[in-house]
C-alpha cells in the first residue's frame, strides 16, 4: 500500500472539472434557461398528471379526516403516535439535505455544491411543506391549530414553553422560513437572467418583480456574498438542531426505546441520509430528462453516493450502540424494548430498516456500483423505504409494548392513514413538477463562477 | 418634451480577466462614480474596485442578538408573569429549557436581518433603471461584463471618458440616457 501512495504526485493529482463539456458562460445560460422557456417534455406531463392525481387523493384524505376526526387512523391505546408522527419526521429528514448542500458544503468551500444546491433546496422547501401538514392535522380539532402558537388569546393561556412539541414548532417553522429565504437570495440573479431573456410581457413582469431590479452591479454583489454566507453561517447551525429538536419529542418522554441521549446525533445523521437519498432519487431523472449530464456529473453521484455511505454507516453504528447501552444499562424495560424490537412483532419492520439503511449503502464502497445509474437510483430508493420504517420502528414498537403486559397492544393502519402518506407525495413531486416548469433548476450564476474561466486569472502564466 | 438627462456611460468587456484589469485603471484613474456589473461574482473585483469590506455582518449580528432577546423575553414574560404555571415541579423561569426557542429565534432573527440589511445596502427593489434602458445591457447577466461610469461622477466627460473606455479595451461604448 505504502509504495502505491509514494507513487502518487501529489501536484499531479488534478481535480475532475465540475462542469464537463466544453460549456462557456452563454450555453451554461441557454441551457438552463431554455427549460422554463420551452414547452415541458412528454414525460413532463405524464408525471404531473400522476402527481395531481395523488394530490387528490391527499385533498380527499385531509377533507374525510376533518370531517370525522383522527378517529379514521389505526391508532389505539397505547399506540397514539402512528403514521402521522412517521411522516412528519421524515419528511423533515428528507428535507435536511438540500440545507447541508446549500449551507454546509458551502462553508466548507465544496465547489460541486452549485450543480445541486438549486434543486435540492427546492426540495428541502417542499419537503418541509409535507411535512407540516401531518402535526397541522394530527392535534384532530384542526381550527384550534393556532393554540400551538404564543399568540394573545381571551383565555389568557400561554404556551408550555418547557415542552419538546412547542420546541418543535418553532424549529421546524423556523428551519422552513429560513430555508425559503436562503432560497430566494440564491435565485435573485437567476431570476434577473430569465427577466433579461424573456419574450412575453407576462414572464418580463413576473420575473422583473422577482429579480427586485438586480443589475448584476459588483456594488451589489459585494453585500450580496456576505449575506448568502450569513445565512449558510447561520443554516448550518440551525439544520442539525432542527432533527436534534425532533428527537426531543422522543427522547425527553420516559419510554424504553425513546428515553436515550443518543437520539439527536443518531436522527440527523439519518436526516442528511435520506435527505441525500432522495436528492439521489430526483437528480438521475431529472439531468436525464433534461439533458443535464455535463452539468449535474457522474463525480457529483459519486460523491452523493459517499456521503451515503458515511452517514449510513453512521446510522448503522447508532443502531448497534442502542443494543449495547440498552444492555450495559441492565435496565430490564430498555432491554426488553431493543429485543422486541428485533425479535418481536415487529421484527419484519426492523430487518426492513436494518438492510435498507445499513446494508444497502456498503455496496458504495465499491467505485463500479457507485458509477452505475440504475444502482444508485435503486439504491437511492431502498434508503428512502428504510429510512421511513425506522421512524416507524421507533415510533411504534416502544410505544406498543411499554412496561405492562397488560397495556400493550398491536397496531396497524388504515387506508386512510395510507391514502395520507401517499397522498403527500402527490403534492411533493406537483410542487417540484412545477418548480422545474418554471424556474432555473441549477444555480446560474454560481455554476458559472466555478468555471475554469471564470477565475481572473485563468490562462495566465504564474 | 424635456431634453432627456444623460445617466452615464456603459463599456463592454468579454472575460472576467479583462473587468479586473478595467476596474483597476478605472479606480486609478480616479473615477469614483462608476461599477461594474458581472454575471456572477468575480473574484478579486472588490479590491480592483476599491470598495470596502461589506457590513452585512454587523447587522446580522444585531438582528441576531435582538431575535435572542425577544425568544427569551417572550419565555420569561410568559411563564412568569402573564401564566405563571407549575410543570413538573420545574421553575417557573426554566432557562435551560428556553434556550432552544432563544437560539431559534436568534436564528431567524439573523436570517430577516441578512436578507432585510442586503436589500437595504443594496437599495433593492428598484425596479426602474436608467441601465435597463440599454439592450446590451441585457447580457449582463449572461456572459458579458460591463463597466458603468455615472454622469454625476466629477470625472465624466462625453469625450475624455469615452476615449478612456476605448483605451482599457472596452468595446460597444453606449451613453446612457435616463
Amino acid at each position: 500500500m505504502s509504495d502505491k501512495i509514494k507513487n502518487i504526485d501529489p501536484y499531479g493529482v488534478v481535480e475532475p472539472p465540475l462542469v464537463e463539456g466544453d460549456h462557456t458562460f452563454t450555453t451554461i445560460t441557454e441551457k438552463i434557461s431554455s427549460i422554463t422557456e420551452t414547452p415541458p417534455p412528454k414525460g413532463w406531463w405524464l408525471a404531473f398528471l400522476f402527481s395531481l392525481s395523488l394530490l387528490g387523493v391527499l385533498q380527499i384524505s385531509l377533507a374525510y379526516l376533518i370531517y370525522e376526526g383522527v378517529g379514521i387512523w389505526g391508532l389505539n391505546n397505547p399506540v397514539g403516535w402512528g403514521w402521522a408522527i412517521v411522516n412528519f419526521v421524515f419528511w423533515v429528514g428528507i428535507g435536511h439535505a438540500g440545507t447541508l448542500i446549500s449551507a454546509v458544503l458551502f462553508l466548507f468551500r465544496q465547489k460541486w455544491r452549485t450543480a445541486i444546491n438549486r434543486f435540492a433546496e427546492a426540495m428541502t422547501i417542499f419537503a418541509v411543506i409535507c411535512a407540516l401538514i401531518f402535526p397541522g392535522v394530527h392535534i384532530g380539532r384542526v381550527w384550534v391549530a393556532y393554540y400551538m402558537f404564543p399568540i394573545p388569546n381571551s383565555m389568557l393561556m400561554w404556551p408550555n414553553f418547557r415542552s419538546p412539541l412547542l420546541w418543535d414548532v418553532f424549529a421546524v417553522g423556523t428551519y422552513f422560513t429560513v430555508s425559503l429565504l436562503f432560497w430566494y437570495v440564491g435565485l435573485i440573479p437567476d431570476f434577473a437572467t430569465l427577466r433579461d431573456r424573456a419574450k412575453s410581457k407576462v414572464k418580463k413582469v413576473v420575473f422583473g418583480i422577482l429579480s427586485l431590479g438586480w443589475r448584476s452591479s459588483n456594488r451589489h454583489w459585494q453585500n450580496y456574498e456576505q449575506a448568502y454566507l450569513m445565512l449558510a453561517g447561520l443554516s448550518t447551525p440551525l439544520v442539525l438542531s432542527v432533527h436534534s429538536i425532533v428527537s426531543t419529542d422522543f427522547a425527553i418522554s420516559l419510554l424504553p426505546g425513546w428515553h436515550t441521549t443518543i437520539f439527536p446525533p443518531y436522527f440527523v445523521a439519518g436526516a442528511i441520509f435520506s435527505g441525500f437519498a432522495m436528492v439521489i432519487t430526483l437528480a438521475i431523472p431529472v439531468r436525464w430528462i433534461y439533458g443535464l449530464e455535463s452539468i449535474i456529473t457522474m463525480g457529483h453521484l459519486d460523491k452523493m453516493a459517499k456521503i451515503m455511505l458515511v452517514t449510513g454507516s453512521m446510522v448503522g453504528y447508532a443502531y448497534a450502540m442502542e443494543f449495547f447501552i440498552a444492555w450495559y444499562s441492565n435496565n430490564t424495560y430498555e432491554s426488553f424494548a431493543f429485543v422486541n424490537r428485533a425479535f418481536g412483532p415487529y421484527a419484519w419492520a426492523y430487518w426492513i430498516m436494518i438492510s435498507c439503511n445499513v446494508i444497502v449503502p456498503q455496496l458504495f464502497w465499491s467505485k463500479k456500483l457507485r458509477s452505475s445509474i440504475p444502482v444508485l437510483f435503486i439504491a437511492s430508493i431502498f434508503a428512502n423505504i428504510g429510512m421511513w420504517f425506522e421512524r416507524f420502528v421507533i415510533t411504534v414498537t416502544s410505544l406498543s409494548r411499554d412496561y405492562l403486559p397488560a397495556n400493550w397492544d398491536y397496531y396497524s393502519p388504515t387506508i386512510w392513514d395510507a391514502s395520507l402518506f401517499l397522498g403527500s407525495f402527490g403534492l411533493f413531486f406537483t410542487l417540484f413538477l412545477l418548480f422545474l416548469r418554471f424556474m432555473p433548476i441549477i444555480a446560474i450564476a454560481e455554476v458559472k463562477s466555478v468555471m475554469p474561466e471564470a477565475d481572473p486569472h485563468h490562462g495566465e502564466e504564474h | 418634451m424635456a431634453p432627456k438627462q444623460i445617466y452615464g456611460m456603459i463599456a463592454k468587456f468579454n472575460t472576467p480577466h479583462d473587468i479586473l484589469h478595467a476596474a483597476e485603471s478605472t479606480r486609478k484613474n480616479g473615477y469614483v462614480d462608476f461599477d461594474c456589473h458581472t454575471p456572477f461574482p468575480v473574484h478579486g473585483l472588490d479590491d480592483a474596485m476599491g470598495l470596502k469590506r461589506s457590513i452585512v455582518g454587523f447587522i446580522v449580528g444585531v438582528g441576531c442578538i435582538v431575535g435572542a432577546s425577544v425568544g427569551l423575553t417572550l419565555q420569561w414574560w410568559s411563564s412568569t408573569i402573564a401564566y405563571p404555571i407549575v410543570i413538573s415541579g420545574k421553575p417557573l423561569f426554566s432557562w435551560q429549557a428556553f434556550m432552544i426557542i432563544t437560539f431559534v429565534l436568534m436564528v431567524l432573527g439573523g436570517a430577516f436581518s441578512a436578507l432585510l440589511g442586503m436589500f437595504h445596502l443594496n437599495k433593492l427593489p428598484t425596479f426602474h433603471h436608467p441601465l435597463f434602458n440599454s439592450e446590451s445591457f441585457k447580457k449582463a447577466t449572461d456572459d458579458t461584463f460591463f463597466i458603468s461610469i455615472e454622469f454625476k461622477d466629477p470625472k465624466f466627460d462625453l469625450e475624455d471618458t469615452k476615449n478612456f473606455l476605448l483605451s482599457i479595451g472596452g468595446e460597444n461604448i453606449e451613453v446612457i440616457e435616463e
